[in-house]
């Protein structure tokens, strides 16, 4: 009991914090509009200093205002608000489509590295070699193998088509912290608990259940958090290359183009992707908490 | 039957930095049943290496090993010894009592499978009690490894050693990373334990007084390369005795003399070697 509440005390100290960044963001945009003028600093022919107008940067209680409007002057329009929170959904859901997909093979790519050391040599400059490709020309490319793509009655979809571009980026982090987790037990310590297990005279892979895997975890988490990031990012991104309906990306976009007329429904879906930043840390966060036994003790 | 024969045995390191270092040649040892036996000499001299060919964790380049007629790796496999070394290499994800039962959970060789049958639970959670009591850890068994001292962890890895009943323990330095005191303790828990399981010892330190407590027999070898230069017996009664006398044995003028005649023979045995004249 006695825990529990040290661990609420805790808790409020970093809410503080982080609604104080919040409030101080709100501070520093609304500052900046009211201070700086309204074309901005220009030197010579550079700006230097964004423009300021309710074009460029909107008051934010405009954005708030207009969120709670309907999305379009038709009688039976719903709120903007719900069609951001339907479209943060929708990304959410495809996101994390692509983060377990991404995590799933960041694991067996780590798992094959750690376990044929040819492998390891073989593979990585690839893995390192896949995120320079930039992702605006892999986007299309995935979308028309998909569409070719047909087994039996399952049909492609062209989320799954973004759920991919989301999981080609966040498998990275997770196949080299995984990689670095689960060979850190050769130098924990002088390398005494692989002696040990050796000493049982048991096989790799026991030794990577009982030993390599969990001593990886305390590495592992920071890459499943930077996979999340990734992640959200790669399904907007793919949304708006693949012009995928009912997500936040394609939301973005349709409403930039319109942005001269009503400036502030743009900012709806920008602080929907927040939403899903957070959500999907939040729930790394709960992986966190479920593997936390492992997590003693770290030494780095 | 005798615990270990080491007969020949030579190792010499090739590829990567120290290629071609002699970390050992000739050397000869025979553990018997029961028997404590120390290995000493200065850093480098190969004590941990010749341990680690026992153990089979490292191959001979020459020579041959036996643990209880049988090769070091069928031995190994058998889990035929316990072994801890200097650093406790706790897993800190487990409590104090699974830690202690790792051994027990994992099977040993292939050839063993099925036939011998691994403990099952509540016979590993009798043996790692009765382990705790040993070591004097019962109230700990719940703890995590990082709530514990090191001379508590190591303590642990002790217990881990001894979880399935060896006849032989192998120690690498197991109190070497201790305060004196804790390990004087440790060095009394530990003749008790050999009291207890009349398990053969192999014990490497760089501790004269240790090993002169701790031994039967001590092995006394010097580096460049790495060889044996002296046994010497040391008749200082059985381990019961010795736990039973405490601070008086090593007080012993008996103890002492012992002191000094493996302490003269690290010496020659370093002069030789260096051959420096002095």
């Amino acid at each position: 009991m006695s825990r529990q509440w040290q661990g609420s005390g805790k808790r409020l100290g970093p809410a503080l914090a982080g609604a104080a960044g919040v409030l101080a963001l709100v501070a520093a945009w609304e500052a900046y509009k009211a201070l700086v003028p309204d074309d901005g600093w220009v030197l010579g022919e550079v700006r230097v200093l964004p423009r300021t107008t309710d074009v460029a940067m909107p008051h934010l209680w405009d954005m708030a205002a207009r969120a709670a409007e309907p999305l379009t002057s038709a009688p039976d329009s719903p709120p903007l608000w719900l069609v951001t929170l339907q479209g943060a959904g929708f990304t959410l859901g495809v996101s994390a489509v692509g983060w377990v997909a991404g995590v799933v093979f960041g694991l067996l790519v780590a798992v094959l590295m750690a376990r044929f050391v040819p492998a390891r040599a073989g593979l990585l400059p690839w893995v390192v070699l896949s995120q320079t490709v930039p992702l605006i020309a892999i986007a299309p490319l995935v979308k028309r193998w998909g569409a070719q793509l047909e087994v039996g009655t399952f049909d492609w979809q062209d989320w799954m088509s973004v759920a991919v571009i989301a999981s080609y980026l966040a498998f990275f982090p997770v196949s080299v912290g995984a990689l670095r987790g689960f060979t850190s037990p050769d130098a924990d310590a002088d390398g005494v608990r692989l002696d040990l297990f050796r000493a049982y005279g048991v096989g790799w892979w026991t030794t990577f259940w009982r030993l390599r895997a969990p001593s990886s975890v305390p590495y592992l988490l920071p890459a499943l958090r930077l996979a999340a990031a990734n992640a959200v990012v790669g399904t907007v991104v793919a949304e708006v290359s693949t012009g995928l309906r009912g997500g936040l990306g394609r939301m973005i976009v349709e409403f930039g183009a319109s942005a001269s007329a009503d400036p502030a429904k743009q900012w709806s879906p920008i602080a929907g992707a927040v939403l899903v930043g957070l959500a999907a840390t939040g729930l790394v966060a709960l992986v966190a908490l479920g593997l936390r036994r492992y997590r003693v003790g770290e030494a780095a | 039957m005798t615990a270990v024969v080491v007969s020949g045995a030579g190792r010499v390191f090739d590829g990567g930095s120290d290629a071609g270092t002699v970390a050992l040649t000739d050397v000869d040892l025979t553990v018997g049943e029961g028997e404590l036996v120390s290995l000493i000499g200065p850093s480098g001299c190969g004590k941990s290496t010749l341990l680690r060919l026992i153990a089979d964790l490292d191959a001979p380049t020459s020579g041959s090993v036996a643990v209880f007629g049988k090769t070091a790796e069928r031995a190994r496999k058998d889990q035929d010894y316990g072994i801890a070394f200097q650093q406790a290499g706790l897993l800190p994800w487990r409590s104090v009592r699974a830690n202690v039962e790792l051994p027990m959970q994992l099977r040993g060789g292939a050839g063993q499978r099925g036939k011998s049958g691994q403990p099952n639970k509540a016979e590993r959670a009798a043996r790692s009690a009765e382990l705790l009591a040993l070591v004097g850890l019962t109230d700990f068994a719940d703890h995590r490894p990082h709530q514990l001292s090191g001379g508590m962890q190591q303590r642990v890895a002790i217990a881990r050693a001894l979880a399935r009943s060896p006849r032989l323990l192998l120690m690498d330095e197991p109190f070497g990373a201790l305060d004196e005191m804790t390990r004087e303790r440790l060095q009394d828990e530990l003749l008790r334990i050999r009291a207890t399981t009349g398990a053969a010892v192999v014990f490497v330190t760089h501790s004269i007084a240790e090993a002169v407590y701790l031994s039967d027999c001590v092995v006394v070898m010097s580096p460049r390369p790495g060889r044996v230069v002296a046994t010497l017996d040391v008749p200082l009664g059985t381990p019961a005795d010795r736990a039973a006398r405490g601070i008086g044995l090593r007080e012993d003028p008996a103890y002492f003399e012992r002191v000094s005649a493996v302490r003269e023979a690290l010496h020659s045995g370093d002069a030789a070697s260096d051959r420096v004249p002095t």
